[in-house]
């Protein structure tokens, strides 16, 4: 009787470990296994040969190339001396920094491996705008793909997520067609994004597109988007947001909608006005919802290929080539290693981001969740 | 036996050998056999063969499948599907200049045997040009021409005649036409024109037309002294005062031209002609049958001539241009260098190896039926095909030309800028090293993309095609790479 027990009693101890380990099997062999194998790839040559492939290990030089090397241009853009305007907000920056370590030290829940997030963040983030300035802001730096991609990330979730919370706090009141402009809202993220690049592609042809004949109007038919950098950065950023707001969007109005009415009734018999309402009451309630959504674009949007890929073909020159569509040139190109070396540092600039986000918000969330 | 015995079993004999018979006599060689054949996704190439694969079909019986993919997809397709053994693609219709990168490994059936036996070929009748340099590697043939591809400028004859302008001569005089005519209404449609439309899109097929400017520049003394490679020390003949001078002439170029023709593939250059929008354009041979196509706003105003000169070209020691003197320009016509650029050198189709001795066979068989006279003939002269003349016969029948629509004096200034390209002894033969879509496709086409769109200065393009091409240079072996450049020239 007594062993009996003890076998069931081991034999329920081993459940979990039965019951999840073809489940972490699976995820070993189809997402941890293919990270592994392009980790080496990355770190090897490689070279098509009659009956497969060969690799030769050569340590991190597809990373010294990309990042030292004859594709630094590629990868990190063109640097020049900073202006004044760069140092000013590089000074602001580190103000900031100082005064957030300030607070946490002073804080008293300090802790070694917060100190070392803190510090491994502010630098992260240092190098990240050191470089964005150094691109966007000189007059002779432009930016690679990972600029470019973080112009993506950052300006073009910002404004999707702006939209988006606007159209949701205006459909969550009960105006006159609002079934109807949420059926609307919704259609653009049913379609793949390769059709959307392709109708974003033919709405700015300035040539044979359905604005032509204003742009001949307002006499700028010599002109085109297409050889403006800037131009086609923000018609791929168009086409991007059009694509992405109504996600934003879909999940804000959910998350208004389940907001208890009680405080904003009290709120009003008090007489707040809307903004008091929204800044007090709205806004941290939907906080929780708003950085998982954030997080969810953040994390698609490093991701960007088809619209820049279609649209553009990356140019004018790598004007709007993302770092996935960097990696998918190396790759059309045969440079397979190049393309992994690609891919892992895109790896590494998504999560640092992600992390960090989520890290910087954690607090907050956790007062609203209160 | 009885009589109506015997009559009753011949019948039965005679209806059971019917059964073997009938189907012998009507069966065909290739019945149930697929042939799978790679090239671009464009109506160009893909189209042709489409259109011919039923007439094939009902001759053989086998079917002709034609995959189609991105121009710059077709070279990683190829070389992953034959090196991993996966050996999708049984035969690939693709720029033969990249062969001796699927030669090289075993990736290509020797087609020799085959083309000795195929008297319906008319072998002999291909131009030799395109029997040596498109088809022929280390004395065996590999791939069958389907197609002839030189460069040349075409201009607005009627607008030229008008104005009492000769077909530029030198680069100098292409942007002298193009600016005079820039900003006009050339088709009558009350919208200002261009005055030229050349196709710079980056990962397209764009990155040939700097080459096309700068050869003449490079190359003076005949075809076997080459443009890219010095061929004594494989150093790339890049950063010198020619390219500079190319990359001021490609710039100028697009002051004339559409506003967004940096992002233009030759697809839209092609529209833009046939709509009467340019004054002149940089182009294969396509050009000219389009103009005589249905609804072509340029039919018999469309004059063709070979590349435009140069007076100045590169002293290969001080890498500065000097004068055209005739020791230094041979070939010069009137103090012009004239390099034609035989750029791609024309769609060749190639077989898989590894593919089944039957689709083997089949895919041979459907190349030579493509490249025969009686189809090869017909498609030379439709614009829409993307294939251009390459045998002998389809140069000295006029009439085939005539009969598709051109007019005498047309068709003989087509044939005749071909033709004197094709003659050339100063002609230019594109790369056809180990490794050459990476030297031209990645690296000479994303710099020289940057320097057109602004991003970096001719100095700084020069210098990175330079370095890029170095890189790969080492990477591959400076030996190998020298012995491979130096046979492509004839060394």
């Amino acid at each position: 009787m007594t062993i009996k027990t003890t076998f069931e009693e081991r034999l329920d101890k081993q459940a979990p470990l039965v019951f999840i380990l073809p489940s972490v099997l699976i995820i070993l062999f189809f997402s941890i296994f293919p990270l592994i194998v392009s980790l080496f790839i990355a770190l090897s040559r490689l070279r098509f040969v009659r009956g497969g492939v060969e690799l030769k290990y050569i340590g991190f030089l597809n990373f010294k190339k990309l990042i030292f090397g004859s594709q630094q241009y590629h990868l990190l853009g063109k640097f020049d001396q900073l202006t004044p305007i760069g140092y000013i907000i590089i000074s602001l920056f580190a103000l900031i920094v100082f005064i957030w370590f300030i607070h946490y030290f002073k804080s008293h829940k300090t802790s070694i491996p917060g100190s070392i997030g803190r510090v491994v963040v502010s630098v992260g983030m240092f190098f990240i705008l050191l470089l964005m300035l150094i691109n966007l802001t000189t007059p002779k730096g432009l930016p690679g793909t990972l600029v470019v991609t973080l112009v993506y990330v950052f300006i073009g979730v910002l404004v999707q997520f702006s939209i988006g919370l606007g159209l949701a706090l205006l459909c969550v009141k009960k105006i006159r067609g609002r079934s109807f402009f949420r059926t609307v809202f919704f259609i653009p993220m049913m379609i793949t994004p390769v059709g959307i690049a392709y109708v974003f592609r033919m709405l700015t042809d300035m040539t044979k597109g359905p604005f032509a004949p204003i742009i001949t109007w307002f006499g700028l038919e010599e002109s085109s988007w297409e050889v403006i950098p800037w131009g086609a950065r923000t018609a791929v950023m168009i086409g991007d947001a059009w694509q992405w707001i109504p996600f934003m969007f879909i999940v804000l109005i959910a998350g208004l909608e389940s907001l208890p009415t009680e405080q904003k009734e009290a709120a009003l018999m008090d007489g707040a006005g809307g903004w008091q309402i929204f800044r007090d009451i709205t806004w941290p309630t939907l906080l929780p919802v708003s950085v998982t959504i954030i997080l969810i674009r953040l994390i698609e949007a490093f991701k960007i290929i088809d619209l820049p890929n279609v649209m553009t073909n990356g140019g004018p020159g790598i004007a709007t080539e993302s770092l996935s569509l960097h990696s998918y040139f190396n790759w059309r190109t045969m440079d397979l290693s190049g393309s992994a070396a690609v891919g892992y540092l895109l790896l590494i600039v998504a999560v640092f981001i992600c992390v960090s986000f989520v890290n910087l918000l954690k607090n907050k969330i956790e007062l609203a969740h209160r | 036996m009885t009589f109506n015995n015997l009559l009753s079993r011949s019948i039965a004999l005679i209806i059971g050998a019917g059964f073997f018979i009938v189907p012998t006599v009507y069966s065909k060689k290739y019945d149930g056999v697929t042939v799978n054949i790679l090239t671009m996704e464009a109506p160009q190439i893909k189209g042709p063969m489409v259109k011919r694969a039923p007439d094939f079909k009902k001759l053989t019986g086998a079917n002709i499948n034609v995959i189609g993919v991105p121009f710059s997809d077709i070279y990683p397709k190829m070389e992953s599907d034959f090196a991993t053994g996966t050996n999708s693609v049984d035969a690939a219709v693709f720029a033969p200049q990249w062969m001796v990168d699927f030669i090289e490994p075993g990736y290509f059936e020797d087609l020799t045997p085959r083309v000795k036996k195929d008297s319906a070929l008319e072998w002999d009748d291909v131009g030799l040009f395109f029997r040596s340099f498109s088809s022929t590697y280390a004395g065996k043939i590999y791939t069958i021409p389907l197609d002839g591809d030189f460069h040349m400028v075409y201009y607005r004859s009627d607008l030229l005649a008008a104005a009492g302008i000769s077909p530029p001569k030198t680069w100098e005089e292409y942007i002298y036409v193009a600016s005079r005519f820039h900003g006009q209404d050339m088709n009558g449609d009350g919208t200002p024109d261009y005055g030229s439309c050349i196709s710079k899109k980056r990962n397209a097929q764009a990155y040939w037309m700097i080459l096309s400017i700068v050869g003449s520049q490079i190359q003076t003394k005949g075809t076997g002294e080459g443009i890219f490679f010095d061929p004594k020390t494989m150093k790339p003949l890049v950063n010198n005062a020619a390219y500079s001078r190319a990359f001021d002439i490609y710039k100028e170029t697009t002051k004339y031209a559409p506003p967004n023709e940096i992002n233009l593939d030759v697809g839209d250059t092609r529209g833009l002609w046939t709509s009467g929008r340019c004054a002149l354009t940089m182009d294969w041979g396509d050009i000219g049958t389009l103009a005589i196509e249905k609804g072509s706003k340029v039919n018999n105003k469309t004059g063709a001539s070979i590349l435009p000169g140069s007076r100045l070209v590169l002293d290969r020691n001080s890498g500065e241009l000097v004068a055209c003197t005739k020791a230094r320009c041979p070939y010069a016509v009137n103090g012009i260098n004239h390099a034609p650029f035989a750029a791609f050198g024309g769609w060749s189709g190639a077989v898989n190896i590894s593919a089944d001795s039957k689709v083997k066979d089949a895919a041979y068989d459907f190349f030579s039926y493509m490249a025969q006279p009686n189809q090869s003939n017909k498609d030379v002269t439709v614009g829409i095909t993307g294939m251009n003349p390459y045998r002998i016969s389809q140069f000295e029948n006029i009439n085939n030309w005539t009969s598709a629509g051109f007019s005498k004096a047309a068709a003989e200034n087509y044939l005749g800028a071909i033709k004197s390209s094709l003659d050339s002894p100063n002609m230019i033969l594109d790369l056809r090293i180990p490794k050459n879509q990476r030297y031209q496709q990645v690296v000479l086409d994303t710099e020289v993309h940057r320097f057109v769109s602004g991003e970096i200065t001719k100095e700084e393009a020069m210098q990175r095609i330079h370095d890029g091409w170095e890189e790969i240079t080492e990477e591959m072996g400076r030996d190998t790479q020298l012995k491979a450049y130096r046979s492509t020239l004839g060394y």
